[in-house]
């Protein structure tokens, strides 16, 4: 009876299990056995040996340590900071009365727009060409401050607008789920809270804050991941030479080892790939162990 | 401290008819007795909640005063009346133990107040004890029963000593035992602690068990207010007489004619009051079945629900139920006729003008 009912939950289990082996399970042990092969040739589809020289290769390879550099940076940047930010906003938002829903529509404009019809606004705002200085930069004029060249600039002033944009982008979906977080507490809390006599700052940090903990955790796992894996965004603000214009990340750098100028190494993609994958395990293993203490579910 | 209620009343903007208004609580004027156990109760609906909120503080009074004492709290913000409540759900907070949750309010305390960790945990443990919860202090709320959680609800209301306590439904979320415990629980907290508690509940014998002085009302307004067992006897209109009781009151049409009430052709009793017609309400236990009986009725069967033997009859002048329900002393008591004959008691029986009002005779 036991085994039959087993073999059925394994019956119904199939379709789901083939689907993930073939589209997920099986290009991931692709890339892993690419990343081991050295000198893997495409056309003729055979290799030298098997060993770390891919990793050694990467790991050497400046482009890669830039890109790894910049996905840090981003990543630190901007999980943070999105996350305060929509944070202080959905508090605002909820607090609200009037033209809540106007607000909350506005603020989730962003996520429904095309990120390069985005890029392209924030090409417009930064970007300095012949015939104009771009709009902040008319605005640092005001203040009397010199024009920079956000696009094809300085290495910081270009790292600003890509934070700058990623945030801007990531923000309306934070936003979205703090709203419904924070309308979800039931108001007998604040209620006992304020006949308690708990101060604002008091009720945010031991009522609020555990009570929205596990959305705020889900955001910041995100988070990172999406960070992590930035890529399209950074094409749409500084083009596809993104080794050149010394901004690439670590899924720009796969990609560009794969199908850019200089690309026809799966392998170094690979190896790279790994990396990142590393990488993201590792900080998403530190941020469940750090969540046990912090996050309540109910 | 005794709680003085002077033309308190709240309106709301009606939730489903834009621009209505719904009067939550009409112009009450009550005084509430220092140190006592008040139960208000009505249907659902009726501004129970409301008046609580205005009496703690959440709610802004349209019009009207809330004296605590000798003070007009009625623009004191909730965290300066000294108030404790309970909440219906409890509203426990989830993620924090028993204790914490206890401890919550007094380390809200600034100033000279303040309280050192012992004399906090001193506290929880005098009011866990009280509330009989001094072992389940390191649980979290979602670890216990609901009985238990209610107790932490009470506790943590009463662990800064307040003036008056307040509980919203406290029982209705627990089973019907553990209501039955958890009230006489209420009851002897009350009592041992002194504070002035107000108590709302939609279940009359709940009010009645345990209330020295209940407040009936509906549609937000106050319709009597008395010792239990005084309301009970003497409902001074047809409202207060239906909602008290189980089984309910029985209710006829009926008319005056020459100094007599009459419930169809049945000549019941003797009245001052003037020709009219009237509604006649007569408890169940007001019944006496009787061969030379002044009321007649249809008999139908004979029902015994534990201590109580019940005749079930009919009488087409009957307007609160298809059923009436007579009690009887006798628990062997057997009847064969098609019809029942009743004398009545007249201190269970009482007559009501058209709006509903008693006629005293
Ligand atoms: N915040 C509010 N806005 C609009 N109407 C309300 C509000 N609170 C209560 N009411 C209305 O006031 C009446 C009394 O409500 P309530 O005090 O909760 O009744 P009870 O506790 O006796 O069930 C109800 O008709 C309810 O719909
Ligand atoms: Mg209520």
């Amino acid at each position: 009876m036991n085994n039959k009912n087993n073999l059925k939950g394994w019956l119904y289990l199939l379709p789901a299990m083939v689907f993930v082996g073939v589209f997920m399970v099986y290009p991931l042990l692709d890339v892993l056995v690419y990343s081991f092969e050295e000198s893997y040739n495409f056309a003729s589809q055979t290799y030298n040996g098997i060993g770390l020289y891919n990793y050694s290769y990467v790991l050497h390879d400046p482009y890669f340590l830039q890109a790894i550099k910049n996905t840090f940076i981003l990543v630190i940047i901007t999980v943070p900071l999105s996350t305060g930010f929509a944070l202080l906003i959905s508090l605002a938002l909820n607090s609200l009365t009037k033209l809540k829903d106007l607000f909350q529509t506005v603020f989730f404009l962003p996520y429904v727009t095309n990120t390069l019809a985005v890029g392209l606004v924030f090409m417009i705002l930064f970007k300095k060409t012949a015939y104009s200085e771009g709009l902040i930069n008319l605005l640092l004029n005001s203040f009397g401050l010199s024009s920079v060249d956000f696009i094809e600039g300085p290495y910081w002033a270009k790292m600003f607008v890509l934070c700058f944009y990623t945030i801007w982008v990531v923000l309306p979906f934070k936003i979205l789920i703090l709203t419904s977080a924070l309308a979800s507490v039931n108001k007998d809390y604040y209620n006992v809270a304020r006949i308690d006599g708990t101060s604002k700052l008091r009720i945010f940090t031991k009522i609020t804050l555990p009570m929205i903990s596990p959305s705020l955790f889900y955001l910041i796992i995100t988070g990172f991941i999406g960070a992590f894996k930035a890529y399209s965004d950074v094409v749409a603000l500084f083009g596809t030479d993104l080794n050149a214009a010394g901004m690439n990340t670590i899924v720009g750098y796969v990609y560009d080892m794969l199908y850019g100028n200089s690309g026809g190494y799966p392998s170094f993609a690979s190896a790279a790939a790994l990396i990142l994958f590393a990488i993201v395990l590792t900080i998403t293993v530190i941020n469940l162990l750090v969540s046990k203490e912090n996050v309540h579910y109910q | 401290m005794k709680i003085i209620l002077e033309n308190l009343t709240k309106k709301f903007i009606s939730r489903d008819h834009k621009n209505s208004v719904v009067i939550a609580v009409n112009d009450f004027n009550i005084e509430i007795p220092d140190g006592k156990l008040v139960g208000l109760l009505g249907p659902s609906g009726c501004g129970k909640s409301t008046t609580l909120n205005l009496i703690c503080g959440l709610e802004e009074p349209t019009e009207g005063k809330i004296y605590f004492g000798d003070i007009d709290v009625t623009n004191l913000p909730p965290e300066n009346r000294g108030v404790g409540m309970v909440f219906q759900n409890y509203a426990l907070y989830p993620h924090l133990t028993v204790r914490q949750n206890i401890v919550f309010p007094l380390e809200n305390l600034k100033g000279p107040d303040k309280m050192s960790k012992e004399a906090m945990e001193e506290k929880a443990m005098e009011v866990a004890r009280l509330v009989q919860i001094e072992t389940l202090m390191d649980r979290k709320p979602s670890e216990m029963s609901g009985g238990q959680q209610q107790r932490v609800a009470i506790a943590r209301a009463l662990v800064k000593t307040p003036g008056v306590l307040l509980l919203d439904e406290p029982l209705s979320n627990l089973d019907a035992r553990l209501r039955l415990q958890t009230r006489e629980q209420i009851r002897r907290i009350q009592k041992e602690t002194g504070i002035t508690t107000i108590f709302v509940t939609h279940d009359q014998e709940e009010a009645m068990s345990i209330s020295d002085l209940i407040i009936v009302m509906k549609d937000g307004i106050i319709q009597q207010v008395g010792k239990p067992q005084e309301v009970y006897n003497a409902p001074v209109n047809l409202f207060v007489a239906r909602f008290l009781g189980t089984p309910a009151i029985n209710v006829f049409k009926g008319q005056i004619k020459d100094h007599k009430v009459y419930i169809g052709e049945d000549a019941i009793m003797d009245t001052k009051a003037s020709d009219q017609e009237v509604y006649v309400g007569i408890r169940p236990e007001g019944f006496v079945p009787s061969e030379k009986g002044v009321f007649t009725c249809r008999f139908d069967r004979i029902e015994t629900t534990g201590r109580d033997t019940s005749v079930v009859c009919h009488n087409e002048n009957c307007i609160s139920d298809e059923d009436i329900r007579a009690i009887v002393d006798d628990d062997l008591y057997t009847h064969k006729d098609k019809v029942i004959r009743f004398n009545l008691k007249v201190h269970k029986t009482y007559v009501f003008s058209m709006d509903e009002k008693v006629i005293d005779e």
